[in-house]
């Protein structure tokens, strides 16, 4: 018996003997990508994770007024296990960002970063500051930068529906997470005398190697 | 004491100095000034120490010539003249005399002006001060604040580790010379952010692209990170931090805590947070519990510090308006009023009547929303996920839609100006003020009290749990509605009152429970007492005449006289205090925020013991703490 086919006519396949009569009406055709995408799109768990004021907003975007529950984005979750989106909101510092890191690790894929704010972007306000990382991208992949500070909470929901439409175009052919091999790891940063990221771990080995050649820090730590 | 002196001649270049020679430009900053005249107080200690010992200092205060004398100092000034509260401590490098100088303020805790003590050491590190943890508790924290930023070392302190940064980070990073990895001049604007100018990014313009500075030579195949320090070590030992005995594990371990069965049980420490529903954002807590009691707690703080003072030490006067908005993120609008008030001290200028009842309205209407919020959030921690919060965060949205009509933004409002305000209220958006003060938030309140005050869990849970006494509050520089509960009645608006608070006909509420429950229901009477003073400046302001709102003419370039003043308001956590020196250039010297959230974490830990897990939740629930004051 010939299986059903998405490129059979709409009419052919309600008529097929083998749908019920009463399910005639009920069929739809649809891409396995499709219905994957569509539920997952509407169903996020976000970490319930702020860091600073743009967090304020955040809860305010899944209070009653702004209600994030209309999205099916309001489970919030407390373990990075549950959670498969991390809003980062609010100013990432170096004593901080080594628990993100940790955090993000710990989440099963698939998984999505959110910038919220221009901390989380590019360190906003405070970049000049010597805890704070200029944006949480120099360590994490972030999928939707929401500008703002704070983000009002109609940029975060535009925000959320921009990564709804990204997660549409997702394949199950292609996303990593069911490619074989190891899940990607971040190394967690390490704080030394100042933020180590592991990733460049080379550069700073040579460096200390040539110390002559390499161009003085222009700060003259005074202890 | 807020006196400010013209300009004495302390010329400073207005432009930034060129790149080339940074370090010409710190040794023209010498903001050494007209020394201060003694108050009649102060005349008291230079009789009891005599003149070698007590001089007056430039602007403001004593100096205390020999620091290992400080402490002998406090205690005369606790016990014989009554500052029994220690509202400040901070440091200021003054590079170009090589010294470091630890500034204190004392208060009365009825009321009055605070007073200035300061002591000076020199930059090298070789002279300890004398902690005043002993004399007043509350130093405790802001002692290891100087440590970490300045590298100033307290003897005797009992727990002195970095607090901001993390154990091991390169360098002091308050002081005047040591720069930060995208250093670019002593003042903004810098060169890369002038309009029209090259747009360089600032990682293009550092030797590691990045916002990191290695000392030269470091090798991290030979680097231990320790970043945490030994405070596992010393939760371990237990400890005596000031008269708080803290029995060491071991005999902690046999004695049986918290158990009615005789069982022995063992102790372990665990961490909360820095990622944790209930800290109110990055706190942590190290906690060492016996079953369900916690024996010790440790704060480790610092996870959202972000360099408050040292980015408004390079930002001009104005710059730094929006920036205190930052601080405590909740109500923005308390802390740019304490901000500017200090700077119009120093500026000798006043702002219009229009724009102080504009500024009283929206600094009352900032404590409702802050205790809206704080109520809300308390019982989340209580347990009651949500619910009550979502009523409260609906009311509070009303007030910030205001707020946002007027400024043109919710939560980061930069709203007041030297002087004056950014704008005015249209007639609609008066009536709307009116609307929401005289019907709808009293009716809001009444619903909260109707739906929380007499509800039988919360009693449960909160009645007696987190109890502080008042002695132990005060010795603790505790400040706000968590010292009005145990019966202090302590409002910097009747206690050393700024703006026109004296104008209106208001009460300070006191309960003398002490607990989390009184906690809450100060707040509520607090909130009643903002609508009182509302009402009446929403009646009076019509006196005023309509769009004057600017002192004098509107300026972005500020030159404030040489000089320093502390500036305190009450904001809705409590005293929110601005530490401003100025050289006379057009950005501070010195811009130090005491926070209140910050010092009242440091009694936390007396609180919590004792209790149970759970309790401690919501034990830091009821002190209201925003991080970003916390850590600034
Ligand atoms: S972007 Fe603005 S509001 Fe958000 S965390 Fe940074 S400073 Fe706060």
């Amino acid at each position: 018996m010939a299986e059903l086919a998405t490129n059979q006519p709409i009419e052919e396949i309600k008529n097929d003997p083998r749908v019920p009569p009463e399910l005639n009406n009920n069929v739809f055709i649809t891409t396995l990508d499709k219905l994957y995408n569509w539920g997952r799109k509407r169903s996020m768990w976000p970490m319930l994770f702020g860091l600073a004021c743009c967090a304020i907003e955040m809860i305010c975007t899944a209070a009653s007024r702004h209600d994030l529950a209309r999205f099916g984005w309001e489970l919030m979750r407390p373990s990075p296990r549950q959670a498969d989106l991390m809003i980062v909101s609010g100013t990432v510092t170096k004593k901080m960002v080594p628990q993100i890191v940790r955090l993000y690790n710990q989440m099963p894929e698939p998984r999505y970063v959110i910038a919220m704010g221009a901390c989380a972007t590019s360190g906003g306000p405070f970049k000049e500051g010597y805890n704070v990382v200029s944006g949480i991208d120099k360590f994490l992949p972030v999928d939707v930068y929401i500008p703002g500070c704070p983000p009002r909470p109609e940029a975060l929901l535009h925000g959320f529906t921009k990564l709804q439409e990204k997660i549409e175009k997702q394949s199950l052919r292609s996303v990593s997470w069911y490619r074989k091999g190891e899940a990607t790891v971040v190394p967690v940063p390490v704080l030394g005398p100042d933020l180590i990221d592991l990733r460049r771990s080379q550069e700073i080995v040579a460096r200390a190697l040539a110390p002559q050649t390499a161009p003085a820090a222009s700060a003259e730590p005074t202890a | 004491m807020a006196e400010t002196t013209p300009a004495a001649a302390t010329p400073t270049p207005t432009k930034p100095a060129p790149k080339a020679a940074p370090a010409a430009k710190h040794t023209d900053k010498k903001p050494a000034g007209t020394l201060a005249t003694l108050t009649p107080e102060m005349m008291v200690v230079q009789q009891h120490f005599g003149e070698a010992l007590i001089q007056p200092a430039p602007y403001e205060g004593f100096l205390v010539t020999d620091p290992a004398k400080v402490r002998d100092v406090a205690l005369f000034l606790r016990d014989e003249l009554g500052f029994e509260t220690l509202s400040n401590q901070t440091a200021v490098d003054y590079l170009a005399e090589n010294a470091i100088e630890i500034v204190y303020h004392v208060s009365h805790i009825q009321g009055g002006k605070p007073l200035c003590f300061k002591t000076r050491i020199p930059r090298d590190e070789s002279v300890a001060v004398p902690s005043l943890t002993p004399v007043y508790p509350g130093a405790e924290f802001q002692e290891r604040e100087i440590y970490d930023l300045y590298g100033a070392r307290f003897s005797d302190h009992p727990d002195l580790r970095r607090i901001l940064m993390w154990e091991g980070f390169n360098g002091w990073p308050m002081r005047r010379d040591w720069k930060e990895a995208y250093y670019e001049g002593d003042t903004k604007p810098f060169d890369s952010r002038w309009p029209g100018g090259n747009h360089k990014l600032a990682e293009e313009r550092v030797p590691w692209a990045d916002n990191i500075n290695l000392p030269p030579g470091f090798d991290p195949a030979t680097y231990v990170a320790n970043p945490d320090g030994n405070i596992y070590e010393s939760m371990l030992e237990g400890g005596n931090g000031h008269d708080l005995e803290v029995p060491p594990l071991d005999t902690g371990a046999d004695a049986v805590i918290g158990s009615s069965s005789g069982l022995k049980t063992d102790q372990i420490i665990v961490n909360m947070g820095p990622q944790h529903p209930s800290t109110h954002g990055v706190l942590r807590m190290v906690v060492r519990i016996d079953g369900e009691t916690i024996t010790d707690l440790k704060l480790v703080l610092g996870y959202l510090h972000r360099n408050h003072e040292k980015i408004g030490e390079r930002n001009t006067w104005l710059h730094n308006i929006p920036y205190t908005d930052r601080l405590d993120y909740i109500c923005g609008m308390a802390n740019e009023m304490g901000y500017v008030i200090g700077v119009e001290r120093m500026m000798g200028i006043k702002p219009t009547e229009r724009a102080e009842y504009l500024r009283v309205i929206m600094a009352e209407l900032t404590r409702i929303q802050s205790h809206f919020w704080a109520i809300g959030f308390l019982l989340n921690d209580l347990g009651a996920f949500y619910t009550p919060a979502l009523y409260f965060i609906t009311e509070r949205d009303l007030i910030i839609d205001l707020f946002e009509s007027v400024t043109g933004s919710r939560m980061m409002c930069n709203y007041m100006r030297f002087g004056g305000v950014a704008r005015d209220f249209t007639p609609e958006q008066l009536a709307r003020a009116r609307e929401l003060v005289f019907e709808r938030i009293p009716r809001a309140i009444d619903e909260l009290e109707r739906l929380l005050s007499d509800n039988e869990i919360i009693k449960a849970r909160t009645i007696g749990v987190g109890y502080m006494s008042a002695e132990r509050s005060i010795a603790y520089s505790l400040t706000g509605p968590c010292l009005r509960a145990v019966g202090v009645p302590y409002d910097i608006r009747r206690a050393d009152p700024y703006s026109i608070y004296d104008r209106f006909d208001f009460d300070i509420p006191v309960l003398y429970g002490g607990d989390v429950y009184d906690r809450y229901r100060i707040r509520v009477l607090e909130m009643r007492q903002s609508l009182r003073i509302l009402e009446q400046a929403l009646n009076q302001i019509d006196q005023t005449p309509a769009g004057d709102i600017q002192a004098g003419k509107k300026a972005y370039n500020h030159r404030v006289p040489a000089g320093q003043t502390y500036a305190r308001v009450e904001t809705p956590k409590g005293e929110l205090g601005f530490y401003l020196v100025s050289d006379g250039g057009q950005n501070p010297y010195r811009y130090h925020v005491r926070s209140s959230s910050f010092i009242n974490l440091t009694s936390m830990r007396e609180m919590t013991i004792g209790q149970k897990v759970a309790d401690a939740v919501v034990i830091l629930g009821s002190l209201d703490i925003v991080l970003g004051e916390v850590d600034r």
